[in-house]
Order: C-alpha cells, then sequence, then structure tokens
C-alpha cells in the first residue's frame, strides 16, 4: 500500500481537472440574524473535490440525490459559479483563436495547454459551449414542447452562426438525428416532442447536445427516466457516438449497476465529497469505504430467493443536511464500520479523512485506512 | 389449498378519448392468494396502473372499466354501488400506496392529520383515540411518533412513502396496492423500505399487489409476477417460473435489459421499438412487431394462454397448439 495523498496532476492526455472545487449557494438571512450580526449560512453542495479525467474517459460521478454530483457537473459547465477552486479545461485551438478575437487572453495556460475556466467572466463563456454540452435527466422536461424536433435542433446552429444557409443547417440537423438513430429524419423533423416516446425524446436531447460538435459531454442521468427495457440502447448509442467523435463524458448517476457498463472511472460522492475512487470495476468488486459498501449492499437484483431475506444494508439514520454537515468524517454518525472499530473514534468525529491512495489509482477518504 | 383473495376475470379498462377508444387493459385475468405478494412488470404504457387503479375503482375519467368480473373475498365488487364500494372495500379491505409520495400527501395538513382522518372517517373515533392509533402506525413504520406533527414538506422522501405506507395499513386491510412505491427514491432508502413492506407483509399476512417497471425489485418481495405488455399479461407464474424459467420472448427481452452488479459484463440486451399505440394495437400478438422470434402465425392471431407447467401461463405461439 502506498498510501499516498491524491494530488491532481495533469498530464498531456488530460481534457479535464477539478483542484478543491467548491460550490456553495448561500441562504438568506432572517432580519434578527442579520441584526445580531450572525454568519451567513451556505449549503455546501460541492464542498472541495478533486479529480481528473482523461480524454476518452466515461468519468462517473455516483450517489444519492442531494451528494452534489449534479451541481459539480452544472459547476464544471460554468451553469453554476464555483465558489473556489481550480477548472482546468484544455481546449481546442479555434476556442482560444475565437477567444482572441473578442479580445479575451486566458490568464494562464499550463505547459500542457489547460486554462482555468472557473476564471473566465462570463461574457466570454458562449463560444466555450461549442466544445462543452450537457445532456440533461428529463427528456420531458428539457425539450420545449412548443418547438418542433427541427427548430430545437437548430437553434443552437443560429446561436454559434454555424451554417451560412438554411439548406446547410438543414442538412446538419438531418445529420444529426441520423447519428442517434432517428430515421428517416424527416420524419422526426416536423414533431413536437410530445410526439416522441420517452426515447426517442432523450435521443433529441443527444442529438441537440451533438449539434455544435463538442469534445466534453456532462451526461446528467441521461437513462434514470427511461424505461429499463429501452436504457440498454441509449447507452449503447452514447458509446457508439463516443467512438465516432472522440468524445470525453461525465457521466452523473445514481444507479451503479449502470455505471458499471458504461463508466470506466467512478468517483462516489457523500455529502459534497469524494469518498472514493478509482477505475469502476476495482471500486464496484472491491468498494473500501463503508459508505460504497452499503450502496452496493442496496442494489436489488433480479433473484427470486431475495424475497426470502431481508436485505441487510449496512447503514444507519438519513443524510443529514448540506448546511449543518457533521464534522470530521461527514459519514461518520451514518458509519456502521465505526461502530466496529471504536479506537477510530477519536479520529471520525474530529478529522476529515484525507483521500489516499490504497491500491494502484484506487483513493479512499477514510480513517480505517489513512495514517493518523 | 390457499384461499383465494382476489380474483379479476377478463377485466377491461379502456379510455374513450376524442381519439379513439385506449384499450389501457384488455381481457386480464388473474387470481391472488391470501397472504401472497404478486408483482405487476412491464414497460411504461403497458396498462399496470391502469390495472391497480381499476381494482380499487379509482380509474380518471375519461377511463372506465368497460367489462370484467373483480371478485375480492368471493364477492363481486364491481356490482356495488359507489358509495357502497367507498364504505366497505376501499381503504377498509383494498388500500393503496400511491406512485410519487412526495405528491400524494396534502401540504397544508400534518401527517399525523391526514393519517387520522382516515381512522375517524372509518371507524368514527374521535380525533383523541385517533391520534393514538396514529402514533402506533408511525412508530410500526419506523418514524418517531413525535413526527406526527409535522407537516409533510419537514419529512424527507423516505418518511413521506413510510407516512403513505402506515395510511394504507391503518386499518388493516386484507390487500394492499403498492404502484411504483419507490421510484424517485434512492438506492439505500429504496432497500429500507422494501425491507419495511416485507417485514409488514409476513407479520400482518397481508396481500401485495407491486407495480413496477423494476424487475430487481418484483424479486425481493413477490411470490408470484404477472408480466405485461400493451394491455395484456403476456406470462404469469411464481417467482422462481417468471425469473429462472422465462417463456416469453419479452419477458426474457426485460430480463436481459438488466444492468447487474455482479457476474460477467454481457453487453446489455434491448428490447428494440417502441410499444403499440393502444387505440390500434398491432393485429395478432401484439408483441410481434418488436419480437426476435416472431414466425407466421403471430401477426394474424392473438396467442391463447397457455399452462406450460402447473402454474406457469404463458400468451404466445411458441409454446401454443395450434
Amino acid at each position: 500500500m502506498s498510501m499516498e495523498l491524491f494530488r491532481v496532476e495533469p498530464d498531456e492526455k488530460t481534457i479535464l481537472y477539478v483542484k478543491d472545487l467548491k460550490t456553495w449557494f448561500p441562504l438568506r438571512r432572517s432580519l434578527s440574524e442579520i441584526l445580531t450580526g450572525k454568519p451567513r449560512k451556505y449549503v455546501r453542495a460541492v464542498d472541495g473535490i478533486s479529480f481528473k479525467i482523461q480524454e476518452g474517459d466515461v468519468f462517473g460521478l455516483a450517489g444519492e440525490s442531494g451528494c452534489g454530483k449534479t451541481t459539480t457537473g452544472k459547476t464544471i459547465l460554468r451553469l453554476v459559479d464555483p465558489t473556489a477552486g481550480v477548472i482546468g479545461y484544455r481546449p481546442r485551438k479555434q476556442l482560444l483563436e475565437q477567444w482572441r478575437r473578442m479580445g479575451y487572453v486566458p490568464a494562464s495556460i499550463d505547459k500542457y495547454g489547460s486554462i482555468d475556466i472557473a476564471k473566465i467572466p462570463s461574457k466570454y463563456l458562449k463560444p466555450m459551449r461549442r466544445e462543452m454540452q450537457m445532456i440533461f435527466q428529463d427528456p420531458y422536461g428539457s425539450l420545449n414542447p412548443r418547438f418542433t424536433i427541427y427548430k430545437i435542433l437548430e437553434e443552437p446552429l443560429i446561436i454559434h452562426k454555424i451554417g451560412k444557409t438554411k439548406k446547410e443547417r438543414y442538412e446538419l440537423v438531418a445529420k444529426a438525428l441520423e447519428d442517434v438513430k432517428l430515421t428517416p429524419p424527416e420524419d422526426f423533423m416536423f414533431r413536437y416532442p410530445h410526439m416522441l416516446s420517452g426515447g426517442q425524446r432523450q435521443r433529441v436531447g443527444i442529438a441537440r447536445a451533438l449539434m455544435l460538435n463538442p469534445r466534453f459531454i456532462v451526461a446528467d442521468e441521461p437513462v434514470s427516466m427511461l424505461d429499463v427495457s429501452i436504457r440498454a440502447e441509449i447507452l449503447e448509442l452514447m458509446m457508439e457516438l463516443k467512438r465516432e467523435y472522440n468524445l470525453t463524458y461525465i457521466f452523473i448517476t445514481h444507479d451503479l449497476a449502470v455505471s458499471r457498463y458504461i463508466t470506466n472511472k467512478i468517483a462516489i460522492m457523500y455529502l459534497g465529497k469524494i469518498v472514493e475512487m478509482g477505475n469502476t470495476r476495482t471500486v464496484l468488486e472491491n468498494p473500501l469505504h463503508p459508505y460504497t459498501h452499503a450502496l452496493i449492499k442496496a442494489i436489488p437484483d433480479p433473484d427470486p430467493s431475495n424475497r426470502l431475506r431481508i436485505r441487510e444494508v449496512p447503514i444507519k439514520g438519513e443524510v443529514p443536511s448540506a448546511i449543518f454537515i457533521p464534522p470530521g468524517c461527514r459519514f461518520h454518525p451514518r458509519c456502521v464500520t465505526l461502530d466496529e472499530h471504536p479506537e477510530l473514534k477519536q479520529y471520525c468525529t474530529r478529522r476529515e479523512p484525507p483521500l489516499i491512495e490504497v491500491e494502484k489509482d484506487h483513493y479512499v477518504a477514510c480513517w480505517l485506512y489513512a495514517k493518523k | 389449498m390457499s384461499e383465494v383473495l382476489l380474483d379479476v376475470r377478463g377485466l377491461k379498462t379502456y379510455f374513450y378519448t376524442t381519439k379513439g377508444i385506449v384499450k389501457a387493459v384488455d381481457n386480464i385475468s388473474f387470481k391472488l392468494n391470501k397472504g401472497e405478494v404478486l408483482g405487476i412488470a412491464g414497460e411504461s404504457g403497458c396498462g399496470k396502473s391502469t390495472t391497480a387503479y381499476s381494482i380499487i375503482r379509482l380509474v380518471p375519467p375519461p377511463g372506465r372499466i368497460a367489462g370484467g368480473e373483480i371478485y375480492f373475498e368471493g364477492r363481486d365488487i364491481l356490482k356495488l354501488s359507489p358509495e357502497a364500494f367507498r364504505k366497505s372495500i376501499r381503504w377498509k379491505k383494498i388500500s393503496m400506496v400511491f406512485q410519487g409520495a412526495m405528491n400524494a400527501l396534502n401540504p397544508v395538513f400534518t401527517v399525523g392529520d391526514q393519517i387520522a382522518e382516515v381512522i375517524m372517517l372509518h371507524k368514527g373515533l374521535t380525533k383523541r383515540e385517533a391520534y393514538a392509533i396514529v402514533y402506533k402506525m408511525l412508530q410500526m413504520v419506523g418514524i418517531d411518533p413525535r413526527r406526527a406533527h409535522s407537516y409533510p414538506h419537514e419529512l424527507s422522501g423516505g418518511m413521506k412513502q413510510r407516512v403513505m405506507i402506515a395510511m394504507a395499513l391503518t386499518l388493516n386491510p386484507p390487500l394492499v396496492i403498492a404502484d411504483e412505491p419507490t421510484t424517485a427514491l434512492d438506492v439505500v432508502v429504496q432497500a429500507q423500505i422494501m425491507n419495511l413492506l416485507k417485514r409488514l407483509q409476513r407479520e400482518h399476512k397481508t396481500s401485495i399487489i407491486l407495480i413496477t417497471h423494476d424487475l430487481s425489485l418484483i424479486a425481493e418481495i413477490a411470490d408470484k409476477v404477472a408480466i405485461m405488455y400493451a394491455g395484456k399479461i403476456v406470462e404469469f407464474g411464481t417467482s422462481e417460473h417468471v425469473y429462472l424459467n422465462p417463456m416469453h420472448p419479452y419477458t426474457r427481452g426485460l430480463l436481459a435489459s438488466i444492468p447487474r452488479l455482479h457476474g460477467d459484463i454481457k453487453k446489455l440486451e434491448w428490447i428494440p421499438g417502441v410499444p403499440p399505440d393502444l387505440i390500434k394495437p398491432p393485429p395478432g400478438c401484439r408483441f410481434h412487431p418488436r419480437c426476435k422470434e416472431k414466425f407466421e402465425p403471430c401477426d394474424k392471431e392473438e396467442p391463447p394462454m397457455v399452462e406450460v407447467e402447473p402454474g406457469h401461463y404463458v400468451a404466445c405461439w411458441l409454446y401454443a397448439k395450434r
């Protein structure tokens, strides 16, 4: 065991990394709180996380609702502004060129060509959208019901001034629909979202993300609202498009079984922190953190003998609020392992465990493994 | 022989829309014994929720039960007047845990008041007497009884779902219908809710109909499984039959599409195509346009339900004699 502290070290293959990223949402103070000078409280949705994503990765962010996985994805795209930390991204040449034309020069570019997109003023974010896109969770709510599929897909082209003539844009839209296997495209272009099934709508969502020819996509639970019987089809499509267009994905999910099929690396989040990270197979086959353990134990599998026994999930209580985060290890009030190791109590309840490398590329933040 | 609690015969529930008649449930029959758990699975729009709403007679308009009989404890509950059904069957004998506990509770009343209302209406007790039962029920589902005075927004999703379960069990009915009781809940909470249902089912010998699209969840609790497709039951049998020896190509497709946490990573299968429009379902077997194994009779004649082994029924031409 190397017991090395996890440090983000971007290299020439790194497309995106985050370092000590924090996204806090301020709460409104009541009048009496303002008058008595009480400090402002924050929802610490993302509370200091670091990871790096290599080109071609499908990086899974997993955890229960409220763990900060979606906020992380949105922060990386600057849909939400980070409170602190670095978001390193290696842009294409044409993006740098475009910024130069707009009169913006990134403050610093490291030796691998990464810039800190947390620092980009918001008026210069628009050209960045061509490279970084998002697929949303809800295929019912994320498509404008008053737009035809054609209009939904044409809009990004108009905004980014791609395709000079109407004909050119029509061809790009048709191509995108073919890419997501909504064929023949003429059949789908002039329908409205409500005329499509959930799976077809999610394909439109994927096509929309691909319209601008991005290289990095945040997919926020893209299959969780779909029937199990068609999830595999959408996942397969995403993998096919990834190969064809050299995409890199962040795949946000609460379903570890799904992540096993699509991600190659995974980070398990709990209350705004990464508690375990590594290659997906290693993490799921040899989970080290008590929380990862509990998550895996909780997943039902289609075995009829399960009905004869009670499913033991080694976890206590409920997720605490992200405003009042427990001191020390934030998982300690729910940790069953702590009950078995009372000698660790002095660490777990007082000091935050560091994220350390326990075996090659397998990191965990738990006092069970860390040097005290 | 165990006692038959519910016997659904040829149930048809249609929605009379301006575009035509949607045959959401089209001639389904099944039996449920006392103390048994039946899981009904299928894709969205297959009629599984409509089946549940038909049994408790809450089919929303323009839907109507168009035919068939539902025998509950030996009498046809579709023959009762709405008033008689409300007084003697709904909640007293058959209760329901609704989909999406988040929205099923009334936000302007405390959860205690909402459970107490059930008791006061059906048992004619005073509020004070009812509250004694409320505290007991909350304790039973693992909620601190003091929470009775909380409003729904003060509770987490899992706790709201427990309140819904407490409400469904208040009158100790012989049959509880749970319609997607854990969708929108996290896996840990889902496992806790399933354990709770399992425990209560054993303690009270309640029969449960569990409706979900998630076959893994049904395996957690169900003794019998019905697979529905486009308003029809295509396969019915014990859990062992359906999970270990699935016969219908649709059931096989559903099982192969479940991502698993253990074992080899095989390529996930899926069922191509989309479920049919129930206004104009395809002729013959409704699954034939998506079926890998379709052959000559499938698009002509509807396959009959055949018993392939004792207690295991399949509606597919692969097994039916012509």
